[in-house]
């Protein structure tokens, strides 16, 4: 016990120093680069470090970066499960280009800045090919700024708020007119016209929103009450009060954790049915049903790009893999699909462009298309983003997730919403 | 009209919600002075010992009988060892024990997810609570009667151990001047345990009550313990009637400006108010008349 604590004493002792030292090494590039009129040099030192990956041997490095503890690693390590899964799958059917992939993993602890550091990490003393992982938009953004210094790779497997393109993230999860937006299309073809948004308090909610009612005002839908509860909230009266009152047809809701099983058991207690006010979800999936209580939202709906019920021979070879690997009871959710697509299209990238050279892949990135078991997705090389089939889910008696809508084919990704004129003018909040 | 008399209600129910996790803090803090950071991790145990007795008995409306004392119990029996373990070691130095029970809590969040794994579960609840009732032309959720009853029984039987047994009377003297006290001869040592058996036990009882509205999570604790404070230093410490003013006050607030606003600003207009309210009366709503010196 004594020994472990010393360890861990020891180990933040060495993480503290080496923020300090990764800090003042911040530090030393930034004057360089600003004070010295040479300031290319530096730039292509940066560059000829990031290029430290090994391809000569018979095996090449990738990183997976996830939060394994913290309040996150409950959704992140299923993440880091089933990137490990494709990573093994690969390796076992003769690796790319040849070469076995070896798996160094870290942990993001929750923390955005953590992940940046991580991140650094694995591309310079590493040298990793390229990283997988990152959940939360804040980590997502905290790595942003190393790899495109870097110029490294960041494959991220989360739906997010859309309004970003990196050259040097590819982004396998859903942008907004992937996943919300064809949420509102199937509450507008049911005829909804009253909505009442309810979300928690951060950004993705509150951009999720932002879009959700410029859509609306377009497109006839009046929206009857916006409300938005901190994290970890779990008191709902007022909210289901104000709901009850509004007199909405549906609602969205964008709250995240707890808080979902605190407000499911409070709609459903106050005696609201999903028959007369159907709650349309953008963050429960498979694993939450359990927590939340199939009886509290049996009937309620879901907005996402793949269910662990979705029908094909790929989607059942991965299910199937997963819960021999994982147990019986795993399930399988959106997020990852979307990791385990991730490796699978780096791969596919690679290949097409004969090389572990981040230039090359994101030149070749443009139309790899890859038979995913959500369907099949196809790159698209001037967003990063991935083309997604959407699916409106209802949860089912076996706490299950069953589409019952589809959208018409693989939607294509647009993560600054460039093709809807109602959303003109949209900002992050 | 409507929505006035339907936020009243929510007030209220708030209100019960925070009376039943303030109620065994406010004991334990009064009797002893120990600010116990682990009695939102003795709420979290009697959660999880009501998904585990449904787990062996599978009708809901026994499962929650039963879980009810036995929540107590185990909330109860947690107390006691902590306070033969550590607290009572601890006299004279409050700023130990908070550190030392914040570890105990950190702790115990651990090993709840080591048992039962990060993600929530859960344990149905009775058929005949889930569902609204009509109360005064509103309808209601049947689980915030059943909560509010709980807290009244909570307080009733509390006031009942304190007022009329001998037991209540050698808290009370303890609490009020414990070198008096002991020189009657009243073990303080062991009022202590009691105290803190009591406390915790309400505690336990408060979190069976809790996985009726809310997720059994290891987290379950942290979100209740701040909301507990506020009422026990609102109220005054160790003073029941305070906690309960305090309790409904603090229910009624939230909840009025809550409808009116938002819900992230009535949390901190609500923090506000406490704030503001200690800086003109530091002793809370009620004030323990004491002789002792201290």
């Amino acid at each position: 016990m004594f020994a472990l604590l010393e360890k861990k004493s020891i180990v933040a002792v060495l993480s503290l120093a080496a923020l300090a030292l990764s800090l003042t090494a911040c530090g030393a590039s930034v004057d360089e680069i600003s004070a010295e009129p040479t300031g290319d040099t530096s730039a292509a030192d940066i560059a000829g470090a990031a290029s430290c990956v090994d391809t000569s041997g018979s095996s090449v490095k990738i990183g997976f970066v996830n939060s394994l503890s913290g309040t996150m690693a409950i959704s992140e390590k299923t993440v880091s499960n089933s990137l490990t899964m494709a990573a093994e799958e690969i390796n076992a059917a003769g690796g790319v280009l040849g070469k076995q992939l070896e798996i160094v993993q870290e942990d993001g602890a929750s923390e955005p800045t953590i992940f940046a550091e991580k991140a650094e990490k694995l591309i310079s003393s590493d040298c990793v090919a390229a990283v997988f992982g990152g959940w939360t938009s804040a980590s997502r953004k905290a790595m942003l700024p190393v790899f495109e210094e870097k110029k490294s790779l960041l494959f991220y497997p989360v739906q997010y708020e859309g309004l970003e393109a990196s050259p040097n993230i590819f982004y396998t999860g859903a942008t907004t007119n992937q996943q919300i937006l064809p949420g509102m299309d199937y509450l507008k073809s049911i005829g909804v016209t009253k909505l009442f948004l309810v979300g928690s308090d951060y950004v993705f909610p509150r951009t999720a929103n932002k879009e959700i009612v410029a859509y609306s005002g377009a497109n006839g839908i009046e929206i009857v009450g916006e409300e938005y509860a901190p994290l970890g909230h779990t008191d709902f009266a007022t909210i289901v009060n104000k709901l009850k009152s509004s007199g909405a047809d549906a609602v969205f809701n964008t709250l995240n954790g707890d808080s979902n099983v605190a407000f499911f058991k409070e709609y459903n207690n106050a005696g609201l049915k999903a028959a007369d006010m159907p709650v349309i979800s953008v963050s429960i999936a498979e694993e939450e049903v359990g927590g939340i209580g199939v009886e509290n939202i049996v009937g309620q709906l879901t907005a996402w790009n793949y269910y662990q019920t979705v029908e094909s021979a790929d989607n059942e070879k991965f299910v199937a893999a997963f819960k021999a690997k994982y147990g019986a009871s795993s399930v399988t959710s959106d997020p990852m699909e979307a990791a385990y697509t991730s490796l699978y299209l780096w791969k596919l990238m690679v290949e097409k462009a004969g090389s572990f050279e981040v230039a090359a892949i994101q030149a070749a990135a443009d139309g790899v298309e890859f038979n995913a078991p959500e369907g099949k997705v196809v790159v698209n090389g001037e967003n990063h983003h991935i083309a997604k089939t959407a699916y409106i889910g209802e949860i089912r008696e076996d706490g299950l997730i069953y589409a019952i809508w589809t959208s018409d084919g693989a939607i294509e990704p647009d993560p600054f919403l460039t093709n809807y004129p109602w959303a003109a003018g949209l900002t992050e909040s | 009209m409507d929505a006035a008399i339907a936020q009243l209600i929510a007030g209220v129910s708030l209100g019960s919600i925070l009376l039943l996790a303030a109620l065994g803090l406010s004991l334990t803090f009064g009797q002893m002075g120990v600010i116990n950071n682990a009695h939102g991790e003795f709420m979290m145990a009697g959660a999880y010992t009501s998904y585990c007795v449904a787990q062996v008995i599978p009708d809901p409306t026994w499962a929650l009988w039963i879980s009810l004392p036995v929540g107590f119990l185990v909330g109860g029996l947690l107390g006691l060892v902590l306070e033969v373990a550590l607290i009572q070691r601890m006299r004279l130095r409050p700023l130990d024990t908070l550190l030392a029970t914040f570890g105990v809590a950190l702790v115990l969040q651990q090993l709840a997810k080591d048992i039962f794994g990060p993600q929530p579960v859960y344990a149905q609840a009775p058929g005949w609570l889930s569902g609204p009732v009509e109360i005064l032309g509103q309808s209601v959720p049947a689980t915030r009667v059943f909560i509010f009853f709980l807290a009244i029984f909570a307080v009733a039987a509390l006031y009942a151990v304190l007022r009329l047994t001998p037991l209540g009377r050698q808290i009370r003297a303890a609490m009020q001047n414990r070198d008096l006290a002991e020189a009657s001869g009243i073990s303080t040592r062991g009022v202590d345990h009691v105290t803190f058996f009591l406390g915790s036990g309400i505690a336990g009882l408060a979190g069976v009550a809790a996985t009726l509205m809310d997720a059994i999570s290891f987290n379950l604790g942290t979100g209740k313990i701040v909301d507990a404070f506020l009422v026990v230093v609102a109220g005054g410490v160790g003073q029941l009637k305070g906690a309960i003013i305090a309790a409904f006050g603090l229910g009624l607030l939230q909840a009025g400006i809550e409808y009116s606003t938002s819900t992230s600003l009535a949390k901190v207009l609500v923090f506000l108010a406490v704030v503001v309210f200690l800086q003109v009366r530091p002793q809370g709503l009620v004030a323990l008349r004491t002789r002792s010196l201290a």
